[in-house]
């Protein structure tokens, strides 16, 4: 398909700016811009037409079943979206006077509540913008803590070897060094190697619970006590979340500091990419140290306190996602206490039912036929026997107009997919999809030479990334 | 209670029973009792969507939308067209995920393959990323980029907003990295002082154009004082005003980061906006984030993948350049869209209207006593002015007609303020301001 650049005419545009009704300021010698813009030179119809052809090779959660384990794709309400647009939310300026944006705050001081409800934690901060920035800013509430106490000689954070790959980077960025920390044939944290590497120089651990294989650590007092006695602090990453609100909290299990994804449990859109949301919630002993400004009630008006000392400062210029925490509230009101429970409760029944009824074609190595949100699926033996990948597995699905399964994560599974459906998936979807995974099973034993070739329906058949990495062409 | 669980009582009962359970319950099992909630959620009952709307409109009237606004200070009301809001507001693009399967992503990539592409020409710069969170955060990911084995020292000046310093310091702080701010001389970056700074571990000097009090810098002199250097000259830049001001490129700019909130995005009360980021081919591999590339597929037709993934942390975990996953996608895709409907002229008008508009507004607020600007040099469309009475007063009085006023300074500003204009602000409106204004004293 044609790229925008290579559509319209050098003279033609739409109309959009008036005349100046004042004096025209140019811009004067040396200052002007003397490199040519090339932008594209299209009309209205044109613009329209090319995105109503990229939509049509996009799929989003309302073209299909979206599984992507840890990614939480369930349905995002419209009313959300609809609440996001109106003017009193979307056209506010972020430097008004607070007295004009007490309704922004409010919603900023719902959303802390509710989900400080929701995890246990005795604060929360809407500053970052995703989860891995969240993650940077929680792993730096840890680093704080330790420099207070001149307790500097804690540099090094413990992540298991099951752990998301923004783990140890967002460790590495805050400035620390990292552990890992092997997983049991059970896919759980390895009690034993931890109590190992734990000492004078544990800052903290970070763990995703239900963990990555998407069970739930069955140890995890035990683990969280290791962590705290010996000086460290626990970070709950809050990727899988979506699987215990209401059931279980962070804040109950020995965790200090959590990070959100409202992009994933709390149905906000993912974009294609972004903008997510990823606020940070803290126990007590942390609050002092959350970036600053921090939204604060002083008689009776919502305001920014902006001064403090042992802040680990700003992290983003403007306070938080702000349209996205709106949308993550609304689905949090209109859901309230029980429904949230409800949610959890139904993505849990739905991974279970759909691990239930794949698992004498599928080789699940973790659970004892029991997951929580998500389960993990290896195609080790197909690989092995007759040369077909989770890749290959993965492709074959698109022509069925189904979106795969995460595919290669976690890093201890070989062959890995990842399915998490979500309680937004009806009974009926899950069947068929059910049977479209037996049915590419059965072709995958039978016909491996097609699985290669597919998907032969999807707008492109397989790109080559190999010569996209080697012979970069990153613009028009 | 609303819900978004399709299945019904009887579905789920049926779901249980097939997987051999008799509860919900059962299903929680492998969950320690100590740590199971025995109540539930202290957090009020589910209402309708048509409560929920209610309440949440009476929420968002209690925020005041003005009419006019001269305030800017790294959020911008500019005139979003029409095709922006409606291409944006398609509900595939809305609820992809990251277009990890190209197969079905190719609209998804193709548009931040487009958006690259554009961001490259308004910058003149060679690469670009699919975005990063905001200006702060592509400010700091640049300070991070430009460092190299014993070059740890940032020096940014003092005359970038002081949130994006903020910001980098956060960044910075508990790494080998640190920060050093250049002073600035009559509301610009004191070169003089800057060139004392430099010395063998300076990583990179960041200014911002135009820079915080709207005057535009002499990028000139600092591009050719750090030309023969290893260090990385970085640019903060407002991205309308590069319809008509030198491109960073042209000022021989090493990395180009700005906030692309002006680009068609709403002011969204502070996000979600736009960060974008920009290198030259030298660079690239160093640069973070996703990036889109061009390649073909198995029949040889165009087709665009997500690429140079070495970099990142999916593969290399603590080694990453940098944490970031998610990023700004739909707001690169309005930032596209929006570029693509101004064109060359729609963006060159908007920044000459902008601009104008600032230079006709500071020659009506200097009309009046006590009224002057602070700072002598050349302005893009903000500026800083002193006030002849209380700076609460004025700007109360304003925002009693429906007008957001100019930013109130700090510190060796306090008292003065920076003013913005855009596209948007007809000459009448600053007409209204000037009237009201010389009524307040």
């Amino acid at each position: 398909m044609k790229l925008i650049f290579e559509k319209g005419n050098l003279n033609r545009g739409l109309d959009l700016m008036p005349e100046c009704d004042v004096p025209v300021t140019h811009v004067s010698t040396g200052f002007e811009r003397k490199k040519e813009l090339n932008l594209p030179h299209v009309s209205e119809t044109e613009i329209s037409r090319h995105y109503t052809k990229l939509v049509k090779r996009t799929f989003g959660v309302n073209n299909g079943f979206y599984p992507l384990g840890s990614c939480t794709m369930k349905y995002n309400p419209k009313i959300n979206d609809e609440i996001a647009r109106l003017p009193g939310f979307s056209d506010v300026h972020p430097l008004q006077p607070v007295h004009t944006v007490q309704g922004c705050l409010e919603a900023y001081q719902l959303a802390d509540k509710y989900l400080c409800k929701i995890t246990g934690m005795d604060a929360m901060d809407f500053q970052p913008a995703a989860g891995a920035h969240g993650e940077f800013t929680g792993l730096k509430l840890i680093w704080a803590y330790h420099q207070e106490r001149n307790d500097t000689k804690r540099d090094k954070i413990i992540v298991p070897d099951s752990a998301h790959g923004t783990n140890p980077a967002s460790a590495a960025m805050a400035g620390f060094s990292v552990i890992n920390v092997p997983s049991t044939a059970e896919g759980f944290v390895d009690v034993e190697a931890l109590r190992k590497v734990v000492g004078e120089d544990t800052a903290g651990f970070m763990l995703t619970n239900p963990n990555t294989i998407g069970l739930f650590e069955e140890h995890i007092l035990e683990i969280t006590n290791i962590i705290h006695e010996a000086g460290g602090l626990n970070y709950y990453d809050g990727a899988n979340l979506n699987a215990i609100m209401g059931v279980a909290r962070p804040g109950d299990m020995g965790f200090d500091v959590v990070h959100l994804n409202l992009h994933k449990t709390f149905s906000t859109p993912h974009g294609g990419g972004g903008p997510g949301s990823g606020p940070v919630g803290c126990k007590e002993l942390l609050v002092k140290y959350l970036p600053t400004p921090r939204i604060i009630e002083n008689d009776g008006i919502l305001t920014f306190e902006d001064k403090n000392e042992k802040s680990i400062g700003r992290v983003k210029d403007f306070y938080g996602n702000f349209l996205v925490v709106v949308r993550a509230l609304t689905y949090m009101m209109t859901l309230g206490s029980e429904g949230l429970k409800n949610a959890s409760e139904n993505a849990v029944l739905n991974a279970n039912y759909m691990m239930h009824m794949l698992k004498d074609t599928f080789d699940i190595p973790f659970g004892n036929g029991r997951c929580m949100h998500e389960f993990v699926m290896s195609l080790e033996k197909l690989k092995k026997e007759k040369s077909v990948s989770a890749l290959d597995f993965a492709k074959a699905l698109l022509d069925y107009d189904i979106h795969p399964p995460t595919m290669y994560f976690p890093l201890i599974v070989h062959e890995a997919l990842m399915v998490e459906p979500t309680e937004t998936e009806t009974k009926e979807t899950l069947d068929e999809v059910i049977a479209i995974y037996k049915e590419v099973y059965n072709k995958a034993c039978n016909d491996p030479d097609a699985m290669h070739k597919s998907p032969t329906t999807t707008p492109i058949g397989r790109p080559d990334e190999v010569n996209a990495a080697r012979n970069p062409i990153l613009r028009y | 209670m609303g819900t978004y669980v399709p299945n019904t009582k009887e579905e789920q009962r049926g779901m249980l029973k097939a997987i051999g359970l008799a509860s919900m319950e059962e299903l929680f099992d492998a969950i320690p009792k100590e740590v199971k909630l025995d109540a539930p959620l202290d957090i009020p009952k589910g209402m309708s969507e048509l409560e929920v709307s209610r309440k949440m409109r009476k929420m968002a009237g209690k925020n005041m939308v003005y009419d006019s606004v001269f305030r800017g200070c790294g959020a911008y009301r500019h005139y979003i067209p029409a095709i922006v809001k409606q291409v944006t507001s398609k509900e595939e693009f809305i609820t992809a995920y990251t277009p990890y399967q190209a197969e079905i992503s190719q609209g998804i990539l193709q548009s931040i393959f487009e958006y690259q592409t554009m961001i490259c020409e308004l910058t003149g710069m060679q690469v670009s990323n699919a975005s990063v969170y905001d200006g702060a955060s592509a400010a700091a990911e640049a300070v991070i980029m430009s460092k190299e084995r014993k070059r740890r020292k940032a020096l940014v000046s003092a005359s970038v907003n002081p949130m994006i310093i903020e910001t980098i310091g956060t960044y910075i702080s508990g790494t080998d990295m640190e920060l050093e701010v250049i002073p600035v001389k009559d509301g610009l970056t004191d070169i003089e002082s800057m060139k004392d700074m430099l010395d063998d571990d300076t990583a990179c000097v960041l200014i911002q154009q135009p820079n915080y009090y709207g005057l535009l810098e002499d990028g000139d002199s600092i591009g050719s004082i750090l030309a023969d250097t290893d260090i990385k000259y970085i640019m903060s830049c407002n991205p309308i005003s590069l319809g008509i001001i030198k491109t960073p490129a042209e000022y021989g700019v090493d990395i180009a980061v700005g906030e692309g909130q002006p680009l068609g995005i709403g002011l969204s009360y502070g996000g979600p906006y736009l960060g974008f980021m920009a290198t030259t081919d030298k660079l690239m591999r160093r640069l973070p984030g996703r990036i889109v590339g061009e390649t073909k597929d198995t029949q040889g037709r165009r087709a665009f993948v997500l690429t140079l993934q070495a970099r990142e942390q999916h593969i290399r975990r603590e080694k990453a350049s940098s944490n970031i996953c998610s990023n700004q996608a739909l707001c690169a895709m309005t930032a596209a869209v929006y570029l693509a409907a101004m064109g060359r002229e729609g963006i060159a008008q908007a920044a000459t209207l902008s601009m104008s508009k600032a230079h006709y507004l500071a020659d009506r607020l200097c009309e009046l006593d006590g009224y002057e600007l602070v700072y002598k040099g050349e302005f893009f469309n903000e500026f800083v002015t002193t006030v002849n009475t209380d700076v609460d007063k004025v700007l109360k009085t304003l925002s009693d007609h429906g007008i957001l006023g100019g930013y109130p300074l700090e510190g060796s500003n306090e008292r003065q303020l920076l003013w913005c204009a855009t596209e948007l602000n007809t000459k009448e409106e600053i007409d209204t301001l000037v009237q009201i204004l010389k009524e307040v004293s």
